[in-house]
Formats: C-alpha cells, structure tokens, sequence
C-alpha cells in the first residue's frame, strides 16, 4: 500500500525541507523589506508615502506566478543575472530566484499588516504622549511600536501561512520542493490517493501549528482596549 | 493617509526643510536605481523598438495570444467564483449549525482545504480527472484549474459568509425569533439577505486572488491562460521582457478594476442608510483570508457598524487587520 514511499527514489523529506527554507529565508527577506516599505508608507514625505503606495498596489495586483516565472525567464535567461551563483548549480539558482520573487510579492502584504497595525493604535495614545512632553523618538519607541507591533502578530501570522502555502510556486521554475515533487510522483506512480494525502498532510503540518502557535501568541500579546 | 497621523505631529519649519531634504535624496536614490535597471536593459538590447513594437503594429499578438488568454483567465476566474459561491454559502452556514454533525464536518472540510496550496490542489485534480474521469485531453487543464479554485476558495468563501452573518447585530437574530420565525427562516429570510450586502467587497475582492491564481494553471498543467500565452509571444518574438511586462500591466488593470469595485461598493454600503452599514474586511489583501488554522475568523471592525460611519479601531486585537481601512482599495487611507 505504502511501497509508493520509496524514500531512495523519491526524496520526500528533502523537498518538503527545500519548502521550509524556501518559507523561512522568503519570510525575513520580506520581513525586512516590508518594514521598509510600512516605514516609507507612513513617513511624513510624500514621495515616500506615494512610491510606497505604487510599489503596493502594484505588485499586490500581480500574479506570484508571473513574479516568479519572470523571474526565472526574464533575470535569469534574457538578463544573465545568476544571483551570486556560478550557475553550475541551476536548482539552487533556482531557489534564489524564487526567494527574490516571494520577497518582492509577500512585502507588499508584510507592508500593509504593519501598516494596519500603526493604524489601530488610537491617535490620542501619541496626542497623549506628546502632551507629556515625550519626543517623537519616545512616542514611536515607547508609545506607539509597542501597541502596534502587538496588534499586528495575526495578520502577519495569516501572511507567513500564505507565504509557506505560495512557496509551491517556485515548482514552475523548477525548484525541487513539494509541489513539484508531488506531480512527478503522481505521474510515475498509479497511487493518486495514498500520494495526494502525504502531501497535503504534509502541509497541514507545516501550516497548522504555526497557525495556532501565532494564535496563542496573538491572545498573549494583545492590547486590551 | 489620514489627516492626522498618530506618528508625527503636523510638520513645523524645521519638519518641512528635512522632509524637503529627504525627498530629494530618496528621488535620486530612486532615479539613480531607474538608471541602472534601464541600462542593464539596454545593454542586452531589451529597449530596442523592435521587441515592443509588435504590441502596437502587429494585431496578431493580441488576437492569437494575448485577449484569448484573458478572456480564459477571466472565464476560469469567472466559473470558479460562481461555483465556489453557493458551495461556500453552504458551508460557511454549516459552520454555524447547532448541530454537532453539521458543524464539525464543515469545520474540517473548512480548515483542511484551506491549509492546502491551491496548487496543490489543481495537480491533484488534473491527474484525478485524467485517470478517473473522461474528459478530453484539451480542456482538462482548465476543469483542473476550476476543480482548484472552486476547492480553495469555497473555503475561504465559507469564511467571508460566517463573518458577514456575525456581523450583524444580534438584535436581528432575537427580533426574527420574537415574531415566530425558525432558526431556517430566520437565516434565509432576515440574516442572509442583510449579510450579502457586508460580504460583497470582500467577495469582489476575492476574485483578485482568484484571478491571480489561474496563472497558476497556465504554468503549471498548460492551461491556456494569460500566463502561458505570454510565454508563446515571448517566444515567438523573442521579446521575454517586453512581453512579461506587458502581461503583468494586463493582469494589474483587471485586478485594480477588480479592487477599484469592491471599494466603490463598500464604501457605498458603508454610507448606505439602509442596512447596517458593516463591511467584511478582506484581511489587508491577503492572498488567503485568514488562512491559519487556529487564528481567529476574519472577525468584523466593530468599528465599522458603529452609527455616523466613524471608524474605530477595533477593540483586541483578534480582529484581524486593523479595521480602520477595511479593504484592500487602492489608493484608500
């Protein structure tokens, strides 16, 4: 029944390994940038606030597919940009394409979770601080970050979920992770169910206990108003 | 951008020359970048006009690629948001049962399919349509990709559709009881019509995502979609960039019609007198509304049912994204 696992043949572990690193170097890629992006859509210079705006709306309303796909197809094979490869390795090119493409795309989400976040605290917990005689250094560090930070663990908590489930993505570009190992073993082996279950299994326990570990987080942390 | 920003105060001299000085350096940091993109292009000759051009003088491009490609994109989006549609009405109603035996179910199916990729999803269709099911080999794909989509989002679809019916207030529920109507009627007679109008934007704007997720389709089971049609001209035409960009700009005008709608609505139904005025937000845009097991539902902004169409930010902090802006419209806040 289970001789379909054949762990020599197919490298079941191995792929669903390249999905997690795929998820954890994409996540503080765009964790980073998208802080970036949250600071200039909330900064006091309009230049800022409307690059910000574009770069967002922009790439949210692009297909990650088309991200990634043109990324493999444009960087790689029209520009020759190799991603500090020497391209004799074309799977981890590959995978460092794909990581560019999610970090483009997943920022745009980290950006407007935190913006989200820097928008629930009320107005009147910096009039307050400033009234005290608080600079705007102390206002952001001490007033308003805290609360902010703390109100934004479940929509970027839904993000990171996103984001582990948008990895399969990278299979159109050829990178060995789940998704792509999933249709090879399907279109060799005459045991849909038993496979399609593995994986989708495999998923869930990705998915599941970072969703209720962030969740607990999330009730933890929360700023009782 | 709010008026007042609960980051800094209104801007003094001092403020406005630093600003000044900041916006000049970044412009320059930006063009400065812009250059370098635009020479690497140039370099390997992607600017030259004959790569661009058969966008404008050779109708071809567009009548054998480009417009049947999104007018399949659209159809995929368009069959798998009507389908998925009553299915997720279904099951976000199941969730809500009393019944044990209805609700748990609907639970698992819920949570099950929304933990999974949605490509996932569409490769196993397609292989189980291939082996269990006759369907010609050419239009296959695309039953995939609707088998897919319809999986996934009647899923998320259920979500939208439980938060749209507790967003009403419980009045309505106790009043509908009072003249005698069963748990049913009052659902499909009193809740159901007043949650439709909450739940349109952030069902529009799940169309985005569903619209962004046929490409999927296209490069993965050779559905011919916007996606894979673009690969025909880039090779055709050998203009890989050119054609990817003009894609893209295709794929953003649909998607921002698509969001410009879904926030014309709500903010239409949020001035509406009739009704409640609560809107479902649609989680800040997020590819998978709120996708974790475990996390609580897309809860409603309080905030937004409050009278005078005053948005408070939500008390807690289980309500999602902030629910002052709640949608994804372009441009908004």
């Amino acid at each position: 029944m289970l001789d379909f696992l054949d762990l020599d043949r197919y490298d079941l572990f191995g792929a669903f390994w390249t999905t997690v690193e795929l998820t954890v170097y994409s996540a503080i890629g765009s964790l980073i940038w998208g802080t970036a992006l949250a600071a200039m859509r909330v900064s006091p210079v309009p230049v800022m606030r409307a690059f910000g705006t574009a770069y967002v709306n922009i790439l949210r309303n692009t297909p990650l597919t088309l991200i990634i796909v043109a990324c493999s197809q444009g960087l790689y094979f029209t520009m020759g940009v190799t991603m500090w490869t020497d391209g004799s390795d074309p799977n981890s090119l590959a995978f460092r394409l794909a990581v560019l493409g999610f970090i483009v795309y997943t920022s745009t989400f980290v950006c407007e979770a935190l913006r989200s976040g820097i928008n629930t605290v009320p107005v009147g917990q910096a009039e307050a601080a400033r009234a005290l005689g608080l600079g705007f250094t102390q206002v952001l560090t001490l007033v308003v970050l805290p609360q902010a930070f703390r109100s934004v663990v479940p929509p970027l908590a839904n993000v990171l979920i996103a984001l582990t489930k948008n990895t399969t993505v990278a299979a159109t570009i050829g990178v060995a992770e789940a998704a792509l190992l999933m249709r090879d073993m399907i279109e060799r082996e005459a045991q849909l169910l038993p496979i399609a279950a593995v994986f989708a299994f495999g998923f869930i326990v990705l998915t599941l206990p970072t969703g209720l570990f962030l969740g607990w987080v999330s009730k933890r942390v929360a700023v009782k108003r | 951008m709010s008026k007042t920003s609960v980051l800094y105060d209104a801007p003094g001299p001092r403020a406005r020359q630093r600003n000044v000085l900041i916006s000049v350096v970044f412009v320059a940091a930006l063009a400065a970048f812009a250059w370098w993109v635009l020479s690497a292009l140039n370099d390997k000759n992607q600017l030259d006009l004959a790569k661009w051009d058969p966008f404008v003088t050779d109708s071809r491009v567009w009548t054998t690629y480009l417009l049947p490609g999104l007018q399949e994109t659209l159809t995929a989006a368009a069959l798998s948001l009507v389908i998925a549609l009553p299915l997720g009405a279904l099951l976000g109603i199941g969730r809500m049962s009393q019944h044990w035996w209805i609700r748990r179910p609907s639970d698992v199916i819920v949570e099950f399919f929304r933990s999974i990729p949605v490509l996932l999803l569409m490769i196993f269709a397609n292989q189980a349509f291939a082996e269990w099911a006759n369907i010609d080999r050419d239009i296959r794909p695309m039953y995939a990709v609707i088998t897919g989509l319809v999986l996934y989002n009647a899923s998320v679809l259920a979500e939208i559709v439980r938060a749209g019916v507790l967003s009403l207030p419980r009045g309505q529920t106790d009043a509908a009881n009072a003249i005698g109507m069963r748990k049913t009627q009052a659902m499909v007679y009193v809740l159901l019509p007043q949650a439709v109008t909450a739940m349109l934007p952030a069902i529009v704007s799940q169309l985005v995502v569903i619209v962004k997720d046929t490409a999927l389709g296209g490069a993965m089971l050779g559905y011919g979609e916007l996606l894979s049609n673009t690969r025909l001209v880039a090779g055709n035409y050998s203009n890989t960039i050119a054609a990817y960009t003009v894609a893209a700009a295709l794929f953003i005008a649909v998607n921002f019609l698509l969001t410009g709608f879904a926030g014309w609505l709500e903010g239409r139904i949020r001035r509406g007198r009739r009704g409640t005025g609560a809107v479902v937000p649609h989680d800040a845009g997020e590819e998978s509304q709120t996708a974790g097991a475990g996390l609580p539902a897309p809860a409603l902004g309080k905030g937004a049912t409050l009278p005078g169409g005053t948005d408070l930010p939500s008390a807690g902090t289980g309500t999602g994204s902030g629910t002052g802006d709640g949608g994804p419209a372009p441009g908004s806040s």
